[in-house]
């Protein structure tokens, strides 16, 4: 396993992100820290603003052909939201699309999310550089090199 | 000995003398500081530190009278224009501030048992937490609302809910405070509503409702209708609370959103304030007495973690805002003049990580607004940054403010910071950082201009990558994230709140669209949507839709017909 992960190399064209932010609540601070992190970072970050509905952000992603959705949640609806998402995404034919995310998210509940198929969940006070690793990483997995 | 003068020259030749002994003095003192910082330069400074504030200000390592302005301000006291020692003479010897947690969860029966189980620990206002289905407008059953209902507050779908949310509280006895803005007419109308169920007329109702659209746009962003409409039933509130709700505070404008969302203490302080102005002058341009509704304009300020920052933030508002009531809009009656506010504790600087050091934040963050003269506060539980708080995180957080009220003695004197060197050229230094914006806010075009091509937004966003960006460069400390940080964390039992509130709340409101008078609910409605359209003040016709048991998405459906809808503009 280990070597098969050495032997990838990143991506030669930049990972493209949709930022999105589902549900009511306006808590946008984070999803704007991280987009303008992502961006910073090199990747090419697309950010839907507020009140999305999992099917507007389904379309935004095969629309834009992301290969990664950020979702960020403070509003307690996470169990409802992440799998609608990373559904609507299977059913329109991109399962391969890394559905992440973070917010005010109980750990049990990011284990219990994990298990339906959505990718690591990020708390309050993870700095900017652990999200950026991890995106890099999974693009080293399973984008084109 | 007395001495007595008898003539003008003697006077003026004594006013004379004590200047230049003034100067002389002024002189000591300037000669004796730069020795002191020339000698302090030569000492050791701690090098892993900005000495500067959470704001990003940089501060002084010693205040002393030089600091104060030039010639110096006669002594204020409390009470008195333009108060920044405080809006009463006595402060807290007359009355403590008020005790009022933020609350709501679930159904309105779920959070009525938690009024009451605050209100039997001796909190002393109600404060509501709308769920972000309410505070957007839309029913529990509609299907936007899918898996939001009762998650982050209370659902109240109609002023059905409304009543069984204060069941067995008397509203004639208790001050109740409502967080909800784009909708908030409506919410206000379903408080009255069920006010009136309980023989308790608008007259004997005393509380506030939140109702500042301008910070939604700018920070909060739960609106609904476009900025003009929006701000013609803020006005419509206005008019209509003063004559028949006269208690009542008609908006709480709030800097708690702006600060949340990443502004320093004087962006907080300058947009807040500025929004305030637009309100007044909303008010006046409906042709208004300014002594008719100024008097229940009321504040809302977040308190941060820089404690002497935070506290010359709240006496600069004071004295900002009198000033301006007075001088430029002419409000005579001296409660038009007087700034009343509620502070919150800074949600944003609460930690995942080891929750329980929380508490003592909070605890820090709640002496400053005391110290800072607020007439009510919300403590935050330490568990907020993970779930909505457990009963054991809010009595806490409630027993920290009464641990401050009745063990610490702050609450015996009136603005005991006043006088200090630091505080004092601090609260100046605020004032004018607030008027430097002001300008800044004019030459945008005003606060609606401003917002709607995404300057405050801007402002505020900055603010906030620079804050994270310290963070992240560790030159600025957060105790537990990015220093002194646990490598195992042990779980907080967390509140959950269960899917069955969502169900039941649905099959509440079915039964309810059933029960009503259908035929009724159609004729309010219509009535209202001729009372928008004839831009008259749509509160009357509002409240009898209240009264009819119309829906709060029946409402919004209506006047977004007529008014519109709000688009934000989108940037990162």
């Amino acid at each position: 396993m280990m070597a098969a992960a050495t032997d990838r190399r990143p991506p030669s064209r930049p990972i493209r992100v949709l930022v999105a932010k589902p549900g009511l609540d306006g808590h946008d601070r984070g999803a704007k820290v991280v987009a303008a992190a992502l961006r910073d970072a090199g990747m090419e970050v697309i950010y839907t603003g507020l009140h999305q509905t999992p099917e507007m952000i389904a379309r935004a992603a095969v629309q834009e052909d992301v290969d990664v959705v950020g979702l960020s949640i403070l509003s307690g609806a996470h169990m409802t939201l992440f799998p609608r998402v990373r559904q609507l995404l299977v059913d329109q034919g991109r399962p391969d699309v890394l559905v992440t995310g973070g917010g005010i998210i109980p750990r049990e509940d990011m284990d219990a999310l994990r298990e339906q198929g959505v990718g690591r969940l990020f708390g309050p006070g993870t700095p900017t550089a652990d999200l950026i690793e991890y995106i890099e990483s999974w693009a080293v997995e399973h984008l084109e090199a | 000995m007395t001495t007595w003068h008898v003539g003008p020259s003697d006077t003026e030749a004594d006013a004379r003398a004590r200047l230049a002994e003034q100067e002389r003095e002024l002189e000591r003192l300037r000669a004796e500081v730069a020795e002191w910082r020339a000698r302090a330069a030569k000492l050791p400074l701690r090098e892993e530190v900005d000495f500067t504030s959470v704001s990003g200000r940089s501060v002084e390592p010693v205040y002393t009278p030089l600091d104060l302005p030039p010639g110096g301000e006669p002594a204020e006291l409390p009470g008195v224009y333009p108060f920044t020692r405080g809006v009463h003479p006595t402060m807290y010897r007359g009355r403590l501030w008020t005790m009022r947690q933020f609350a709501g969860f679930g159904t309105a029966e779920d959070t009525n048992r938690r009024y009451k189980f605050l209100l039997e620990r001796g909190q002393t206002g109600l404060s509501v937490a709308f769920d972000f289905p309410t505070l957007m407008g839309y029913d529990s059953d509609h299907p936007r609302s899918e898996g939001e209902v009762g998650k982050c507050g209370v659902a109240i779908t109609s002023a059905r809910d409304m009543e069984q949310l204060f069941a067995g509280i008397p509203l004639d006895k208790v001050s109740t405070s409502m967080t909800i803005n784009g909708p908030a007419a409506m919410l206000f109308c379903f408080y009255v509503a069920a006010a009136e169920r309980q023989g308790v007329s608008p007259e004997k109702l005393r509380g506030t409702i939140q109702n500042d659209i301008l910070k939604e746009y700018m920070a909060q962003h739960a609106w609904i209708f476009p900025v003009e409409p929006a701000l013609k039933i803020i006005v419509d509130l206005f008019q209509w609370a003063s004559e028949h709700a006269p208690q009542w505070n008609t908006i709480s404008i709030s800097g708690y959103h702006i600060r949340e969302a990443g502004a320093t203490a004087a962006q907080e302080l300058a947009f807040t304030l500025a929004d305030g102005f637009e309100y007044v002058e909303r008010g006046l341009a409906r042709g208004l007495d300014i002594d008719w509704f100024a008097p229940r304009l009321s504040f809302f300020w977040d308190v941060h973690n820089d404690f002497f920052e935070e506290i010359a933030k709240l006496r600069a508002a004071r004295r900002i805002w009198a000033r301006r009531l007075r001088e430029k809009y002419g409000a005579r009656d001296e409660r038009s003049w007087k700034m009343r506010f509620h502070c919150q504790t800074a949600g944003v600087t609460l930690t995942a990580q080891q929750p329980h050091n929380n508490i003592a934040r909070v605890g820090y963050q709640a002496l400053a607004a005391v110290l800072g003269g607020t007439q009510s506060l919300h403590t935050n539980a330490y568990d907020e940054t993970l779930a909505l708080p457990t009963e054991e995180s809010v009595r806490i957080a409630l027993r920290t403010q009464q641990l401050l009220a009745y063990e610490t003695g702050v609450a015996n004197v009136a603005d005991p910071l006043g006088g200090s060197y630091y505080v004092e050229a601090l609260t100046d230094q605020l004032e004018r950082e607030a008027e430097g914006l002001f300008a800044e806010i004019e030459a945008q075009g005003g606060v609606v201009h401003a917002l709607e091509s995404g300057w405050f937004q801007r402002q505020i966003a900055s603010s906030s990558a620079r804050f994270q960006a310290e963070v992240e460069q560790g030159r600025r400390i957060v105790v537990g994230v990015n220093e002194f940080v646990e490598t195992s964390e042990h779980e907080v039992d967390i509140l959950k709140v269960s899917d069955t509130a969502e169900r039941s709340q649905r099959e509440g409101v079915a039964r309810l669209r059933a029960e009503r008078d259908a035929a009724l609910v159609e004729r309010r409605l219509a009535a209202l949507a001729d009372a928008a359209r004839a831009d008259a003040n749509i509160i009357p016709a509002m409240l009898d839709c209240a009264r009819a048991y119309c829906t709060l998405f029946e409402i919004r459906h209506v006047l977004e017909q007529i008014y519109g809808s709000y688009r934000e503009p989108v940037f990162f």
